[in-house]
């Protein structure tokens, strides 16, 4: 029982200071729907990544072959990538574009995205590429919600569309929306949620930032079962052991 | 087989003091039998420091301290290295892990009194080892060269460079340039894997051999050795081998389950093991808006942060840090109690050391925060009784009613 009730005051000292985790973001940010087992999902994330995201940004500690962890076969990530001929598999995700020239039009070197899901996290990656807006007053020309005066310019715009912002007065308080002007390939005119379509694209793409993020998520999950399950056995006959030896003291 | 083994050990014994050093420290060294969960932090903390050194070992065969290549070699650990995620984790999660244990095993000490006469010199040793553990861990986490990593470090060099006359050129001195920079990675890495660790095993087997010397407190802070046996044993003492090595056997694998919990599922824990913002590479160029240290300084750093500058100066609130961690140095003569442990004191002293523990949890927790005015007022008070529960002592343990010892241990 003292045991039982120390540990409850570990507990406590723990949750106590897992609520130091609430910490306050301003704009709500959506639930990502991360699910590492969805291995299309993930190999349509690399495809959109691989053709969009690598014209700018680099990521440059990841291998196009550790894409064989998500089920892509060499020929796939060669076909289905598209790479250039002199692109090896071996070799890590370079951005199109050189840095010196992606400073030159954007102000600022545009981040490397091998670790992004883990400094940034995925729910924010997923409001982040959806909330983007038309803004005349920005040199770009967009302008977005949880990145306000973000130096990169909307290069899915053909697929979401033209999102302008709205600023609604609902009982004193200054309510941002972002409303669809001009659909885009992925989304239907009226919606101005794209579920289906451009909503499904981009949690394909954060699921795939998450993955690449940390690659050794693939294994680390049914690893862990397997030796939290040995160190249960072995915590059981450690136990019996130490019984039958302190049974003679009283 | 067996004759030949005995002739080896006997063989070795001429030489060497194997078997007389064995029955000192193992299976002739008598422990308390009344021992209770407390007492599993001490051989917890010995293999986390085992488990620190053999999984830096493969680190850094890895890893490369040049600030042009660490943080890219750590995410190659991660990647390409053969069973290299694996060590990274283990190794940041040791490194947190090694502070839950150290500060259990230290509020175990509060606890017991086990800091009380014949222990002082052990509880020193311990505190030594407490320090050394803290500059282990300082300049381990500017290694893998993230934005915390960089200006963490620079936030804490800083802090010295506020020390009248000779800040400037101590603050210097140990980053090697103006700023943190390649050099102080050089020389960081160098403390962290060679140093410090050599200090550490050396002072952690000098705490053991004070330890065997006045042998272990226990949960009732009573002598075991009052009442011996016919041959010189303590009659309330077992000897550790086998009875307390299969106990803290058992304690290992439950410790070994949640460790492996936190490396195989949640290795960076919402963000306090591993901070999310040190997987941007460091870019001296741009202040992160919010630095926060990690999780286990968090405590000082906030008694750092509540302390007002004079004169522009921040080197009052670096003493009122400095002081925080070497007062526990004195304890041992703080103390006054007629009794050691917590369950034979008064309700004086019991209500001293719960409010001990809500400020250090409330310090480390407001450390984490960014200093509004409310926090820092929060800050303020709870420095206060932080240093209270020290200062105030040699008094409300001398007016303190306590219940009569026993004079035989117990066991709940």
């Amino acid at each position: 029982m003292k045991v039982i009730h120390k540990l409850g005051m570990l507990a406590l000292l723990l949750t106590a200071s897992a609520m130091a985790l609430a910490s306050g973001a301003d704009v709500h940010l959506d639930k990502a729907p991360i699910d590492l087992k969805n291995t299309a999902s993930l190999q349509r994330g690399a495809k959109l990544f691989t053709s969009r995201c690598l014209a700018c940004h680099s990521a440059s500690y990841m291998r196009y072959n550790r894409l064989r962890d998500i089920g892509m076969s060499e020929d796939q990530i060669k076909k289905d990538l598209e790479l250039p001929e002199d692109v090896k598999l071996g070799s890590t995700m370079q951005a199109a574009m050189d840095a010196n020239s992606a400073k030159l039009a954007f102000g600022e070197a545009p981040p490397d995205l091998s670790v992004i899901a883990r400094s940034r996290s995925a729910d924010w990656l997923y409001t982040y590429m959806r909330t983007f807006y038309a803004d005349p007053g920005r040199a770009s020309g967009w302008n977005n919600l949880v990145f306000p005066s973000v130096g990169m310019p909307f290069v899915l715009a053909d697929l979401q569309g033209k999102q302008v912002l709205r600023v609604e007065n609902k009982k004193g308080h200054e309510v941002k929306k972002l409303v669809l002007e001009s659909p885009g390939t992925m989304c239907t005119a009226g919606s101005s949620l794209c579920v289906a379509g451009y909503d499904a694209a981009i949690a394909d793409l954060t699921n795939y930032l998450v993955f690449m993020s940390d690659p050794s998520k693939m294994v680390r999950y049914d690893l862990g079962y397997i030796v939290l399950g040995f160190l249960f056995v072995l915590f059981a006959l450690l136990y019996a052991l130490k019984k039958e030896v302190w049974k003679d003291l009283h | 087989m067996m004759n030949l083994l005995k002739n080896l050990i006997g063989w070795i014994d001429a030489r060497f003091p194997l078997i007389s050093t064995w029955k000192a420290h193992v299976s002739e060294y008598y422990a308390p039998k009344n021992f209770n969960f407390w007492y599993f932090f001490g051989s917890l903390a010995l293999m986390v420091l085992v488990i620190q050194i053999a999984s830096g070992i493969f680190l850094t065969m890895n890893y490369k301290p040049d600030a042009l290549f660490a943080f890219a070699s750590v995410e190659y650990i991660m990647r390409d290295v053969q069973w290299g995620w694996l060590l990274r984790y283990i190794h940041s999660t040791g490194a947190s892990m090694f502070f839950v244990v150290i500060y259990l095993h230290m509020f175990r000490g509060l606890m017991y009194g086990s800091y009380r006469k014949p222990r002082e010199l052990l509880w020193i040793i311990g505190m030594i080892i407490y320090l050394a553990l803290m500059g282990e861990a300082f300049m381990g986490y500017l290694l893998p060269w993230g934005q915390m990593s960089f200006w963490g470090a620079q936030v804490i060099v800083n802090l010295f460079s506020s020390v009248p006359f000779i800040g400037h050129d101590l603050a210097i001195l140990i980053r090697g340039d103006f700023v943190v920079s390649d050099t102080t990675l050089n020389r960081f890495f160098a403390l962290h894997v060679i140093a410090i660790p050599l200090i550490l095993v050396l002072i952690v087997v000098a705490h053991l051999v004070a330890l065997h010397e006045v042998g272990s407190n226990n949960p009732d802070g009573i002598e075991i050795k009052k009442h011996k046996d016919a041959n010189g044993h303590p009659l309330d003492g077992i000897p550790f081998h086998p009875y307390y090595t299969v106990k803290d056997g058992v304690g290992a694998v439950g410790f070994l389950i949640i460790f492996c919990a936190i490396v195989f599922f949640a290795p960076d824990m919402g963000g306090y093991f591993l901070e999310y913002n040190n997987f941007v590479p460091a870019n001296p160029m741009k202040t992160p808006e919010h630095i926060a240290p990690v999780w286990y300084f968090t405590p000082y750093y906030a008694i750092l942060r509540a302390v007002p500058p004079l004169f522009g100066s921040q080197f009052p609130g670096v003493v009122a840090m400095g002081v925080a961690t070497v007062i526990f140095f004195f304890l041992p003569w703080l103390d006054r109690g007629k009794v050691k442990s917590i369950r034979y004191r008064g309700p004086i002293y019991k209500t001293f050391l719960a409010l001990f523990v809500v400020s250090f949890v409330g310090l480390g927790w407001l450390g984490l925060m960014p200093a509004t005015p409310t926090y820092t007022l929060i800050s303020r008070i709870l420095a206060v009784v932080y240093f209270a529960f020290f200062l105030l002592m040699p008094w409300y343990t001398r007016i303190d009613t306590c219940k009569p010892e026993p004079d035989r241990v117990t066991s709940k």
